[in-house]
């Protein structure tokens, strides 16, 4: 339904060309989710938006790629046809829900406005079927904060506002950039279930967006991981979780605190600077921060490869090799704890 | 809301009773005695002395501000030594043409600002927004005498378009009304479109990648509603305020433009009443301007509120 085809998304800035997407390819089925991670900056929202065509154009610019939707390339459509598109067959919320809101108008007028922008139907209509959203999105007593400002929602009742909004016209997609990043731990699990009920009464594929792994997990079914503006895995849940074959991926598992492991809890983060998008490193982007890296990773770039029938890497070692560095490693760092204490 | 209102109405009282301080002791504390400047050099002691005690100068200044303020309560703001009209009645007499000049410049000043502002902001990544802003910083450094002046000869003397000086009161005929206040009128907003639309274009170039434009423009809404609708309701709030400073200065700008034009208004009279030492009408009047001054600040508290529902609802 949606193939993004080597896709680059470039940004002009004072100091040089940003490549925040840089040859990025993949695939979306309809009603699957499919989950994209990768540390803050590596090009998740850019994508995202490039999807909605919703970067500003200029400074960013398409120099290569195709975004097919429905066999339609949406770098090449006008305006006129593309708005067509955007909230009706794709539609996307954003991560901060506090500012993702005019302050200005009220809820209902917004949610109305969805509705309306494709669909001609009188107003009392539209308000109707707009009492009907907040009800599916969980907000008590709907038909009175129809007429409530932003300001007198929390910031977990905004995100279902923008829900309801991005559900207004039945879209065949939803894409929702770190849709639970601002909010609160417990108001998250309420959203993400709230997007799963959903999905399971609209049956729309989601693409949702994070860097946490832990949504990942609980949301998709498929992973794309990024880093520096290209995918460097991509696979099945179980693929990236329990095969992982990418030292970024197994990096970023790392990071994530552990409370089940022996020893204490730990938190690690990816040791080394997210690269330069302007001037990115020679041969595969992550060789100045990846603990296997060769002399042969800073002139080779690799490219996505083949591991099993959907899981694809892009890392010069084999299966084997990485395995073999995996151990070695975690025995070093077994004997180091263990002075340590 | 109404507590919000009556909040700004309380305000006002300790603003207007300093003003009133100020405007006393402007005129009562500045050298040279007024009985002095009236009757003139060559007047006895004895004139000066009977003078000012017909005018109560002799009276302690505190006591002569009471007495001062207590009548301004009755709306009696004296006498003027020049003509023995009342004050106010002086200053009603000349309102008629001020405000018709303040209306008619700030309308100009609107209609052209806002379209402009929007239109730059629509085409905000192409050379029509260097252009604008020199055009706006060029327009708000002219001169406004110096425009006037060029307006008068252009289309007032060369190709007589335009009356050169006069007024003709609306209830004589919109048409006359127009007709004398557009030149003056023009001058006048000349200088403010420049600054207002350049603020507008400002917040608007703020608003217009918020997020809650991206959310707008998610939706399918035309890129022109997002900045009309979206941008332009948000941006027009901290406007307001450059307005209200406009629409106050514009008080100021009336002074030279109704002496050029020779307008009856209320500038005018101030300058004569300076030049004839008449000290209660030029206490009155800047009391007066400082008055409208305040009125003006309050219509835009009471503005913000009504655009901004995140103050409505405090
Ligand atoms: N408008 C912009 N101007 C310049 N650089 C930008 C702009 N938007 C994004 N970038 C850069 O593009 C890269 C990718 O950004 P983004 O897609 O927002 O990352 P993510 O969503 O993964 O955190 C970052 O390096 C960011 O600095
Ligand atoms: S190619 Fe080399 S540097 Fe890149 S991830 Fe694999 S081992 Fe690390
Ligand atoms: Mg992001």
């Amino acid at each position: 339904m949606l193939e993004v085809k080597n896709l680059k998304a470039h940004i002009d800035t004072p100091d040089g060309v940003v490549k925040a997407v840089d040859g990025v390819s993949f695939i979306i089925k309809p009603g699957e989710t499919v989950g994209i991670v990768g540390e803050s900056g590596s090009g998740k929202s850019v994508l995202a938006h490039s999807i909605m065509q919703l970067n500003p154009k200029p400074p960013t610019f398409y120099p290569q790629g195709e975004i097919l939707f429905e066999g339609r390339n949406l770098l090449q459509l006008q305006e006129k046809e593309l708005r067509k598109i955007r909230g009706n067959d794709i539609a996307m919320i954003f991560q901060d829900p506090m500012s993702s809101l005019n302050p200005v108008f009220k809820v209902g007028e917004q949610l109305m406005e969805a509705i309306l922008t494709h669909h001609h139907m009188p107003k009392s209509k539209a308000k109707q079927r707009a009492i009907e959203l907040l009800k599916d999105v969980g907000i008590p007593d709907p038909e009175k904060r129809m007429n409530a400002y932003p300001h007198q929602f929390s910031g977990g009742m905004r995100q279902r506002v923008l829900i309801a909004i991005a559900l207004a016209c039945n879209p065949k997609i939803l894409i929702a950039d770190e849709p639970t990043t601002a909010l609160d731990v417990t108001i998250q699990a309420q959203i993400l279930e709230l997007m799963k009920n959903i999905q399971e009464k609209y049956g729309m594929a989601i693409i949702i967006i994070s860097h946490d792994l832990g949504v990942i997990a609980q949301m998709a079914e498929k992973v794309l991981v990024m880093y520096s503006g290209r995918i460097v895995e991509k696979g099945n849940v179980e693929d990236i979780f329990f095969h992982t074959s990418m030292p970024y991926t197994w990096s970023l598992l790392r990071s994530l605190p552990r409370i089940d492991s022996e020893s204490r809890e730990r938190l690690l983060n990816i040791e080394g600077q997210p690269p330069n998008l302007i001037h990115p490193p020679s041969g595969c982007n992550f060789h100045p921060r990846c603990p296997f890296a060769t002399e042969q990773c800073k002139l080779i770039d690799p490219e996505l490869t083949k591991r099993s029938s959907n899981h694809f890497v892009a890392c010069l070692l084999s299966e084997v090799e990485f395995k073999e560095a995996k151990r070695l490693m975690e025995n070093v760092e077994q004997e180091g704890d263990l002075k340590h204490v | 809301m109404l507590h919000y209102t009556l909040r700004r109405l309380l305000a006002i009282i300790p603003v207007l009773f300093i003003v009133s301080i100020i405007v006393f002791m402007i005129v009562h504390l500045t050298p040279g005695n007024p009985a002095y400047l009236i009757l003139g050099e060559d007047s006895s002691p004895e004139a000066i002395e009977q003078l000012e005690q017909q005018l109560g100068l002799d009276k302690p200044k505190v006591i002569q501000y009471f007495d001062w303020l207590g009548n301004i309560f009755v709306g009696d703001l004296g006498q003027s030594i020049y003509s023995e009209q009342a004050v106010t009645q002086i200053i009603v007499e000349r309102l008629g043409p001020t405000f018709s000049l303040m209306v008619i410049s700030m309308l100009l000043t609107i209609i052209v600002a806002i379209p402009t502002a929007i239109f730059i902001v629509w085409k905000r990544n192409t050379v029509l927004d260097p252009l604008f802003l020199s055009g706006s910083l060029l327009g708000t450094s002219i001169p406004e005498f110096w425009l006037a002046l060029l307006l008068v000869l252009g289309l007032g003397v060369s190709v007589p378009i335009f009356p050169v000086a006069g007024y003709i009161p609306i209830t004589d005929g919109l048409l006359g009304w127009l007709h004398h206040l557009l030149l003056p009128g023009i001058v006048l907003a000349a200088v403010e479109v420049g600054l207002i639309a350049r603020m507008l274009r400002d917040s608007m170039l703020e608003s217009v990648n918020q997020d809650y434009t991206k959310t707008a423009r998610g939706k399918g809404v035309k890129e022109s509603t997002v900045l009309m609708k979206h941008v332009f309701s948000n941006a027009l709030i901290p406007t307001t305020t450059v307005i209200g400073v406009t629409v106050a200065g514009l008080l100021g700008g009336t002074v030279i433009i109704e002496t050029i034009f020779t307008i009856p208004g209320v500038g005018q009279l101030l300058i004569d009443s300076i030049h004839r030492r008449d000290y209660p009408v030029i206490q009155g009047v800047v009391l007066f301007v400082a008055f409208v001054y305040v009125l003006i600040n309050l219509i835009v508290d009471l503005l913000y509120a009504f655009l901004d529902p995140r103050i409505r609802y405090d």
